[in-house]
């Protein structure tokens, strides 16, 4: 299971900060929020949104092992 | 050392505190932004954080200053959570031999807070909320030191 944690605009439109989903690779997993939810997918695959995999920045795809930590950033608005 | 934190803080008591006990210390710089409230239409403003990367990411920006710079020491607070009109959003202090890399890293440092910090912002007004990016300027502002 990995543990899916949205920000900012992705939350609110999501419905949900967090969420564990079954998936065993990023694509899996996006494949199962489109299941769910194909607004939200779509918008987790939007520009500007990036993916930290156990709070490192990844770019395309990654292996999610049992306890993974997968957050979707939308564009960050600086402090 | 970064803190982020929900409760408001009481930026003159961090500078006393930073500036404690430092006898090779000829300079310490600080800044501290404060919450507007935009004429009345900002009458909350919400920040979020993603903890443990938000800390990394900042600390990675001080120690990139650090260097740059030959800073002593340095210390950052930022506000997370809701915030209101006049409350101090972010403290940043640096410590250095002689002033000029005190001020100039504490500029650095407060540019790249606000362009690429990992922070999203929703300001609460009259007409509702609406998140905030980063504005041309605040991107211009860090751009200056690439």
């Amino acid at each position: 299971m990995a543990r899916v944690l949205l920000f900012g605009r992705l939350a609110d439109q999501a419905g949900w900060r967090e969420r564990e989903v079954a998936a065993e690779s990023l694509t899996a997993l996006r494949a199962s929020i489109a299941n769910d939810d194909a607004g939200l997918a779509e918008a987790l695959a939007g520009p500007g949104v990036q993916v930290a995999v156990d709070k490192a920045l990844v770019r395309g795809e990654a292996a999610l092992a049992g306890s993974t930590e997968v957050a979707f950033l939308p564009p960050m608005s600086g402090g | 050392m970064i803190t982020l934190t929900e409760a408001p803080f009481e930026p003159g008591a961090l500078l006393s505190d930073f500036c404690k006990g430092r006898d090779e210390t000829g300079a310490v710089a600080s800044f501290v932004g404060l919450a507007r409230a935009e004429g009345g239409n900002a009458s909350i403003l919400e920040l979020e954080a993603y903890p443990g990367f938000t800390e990394n990411a900042i600390a990675a920006f001080a120690v990139e200053a650090a260097g740059r710079f030959g800073l002593q020491d340095w210390r950052i607070v930022h506000r997370v959570g809701k915030i209101a009109p006049g409350e101090a959003v972010v403290f940043v202090a640096t410590a250095s031999k002689h002033r000029r890399a005190a001020f100039e890293a504490c500029d650095f440092l407060m540019d790249w807070l606000k362009s690429r910090a990992p922070f999203w912002k929703k300001e609460h007004g009259p007409d509702g909320a609406r998140w905030i990016e980063p504005t041309a300027q605040d991107r211009t502002d860090a751009e200056r030191w690439d």
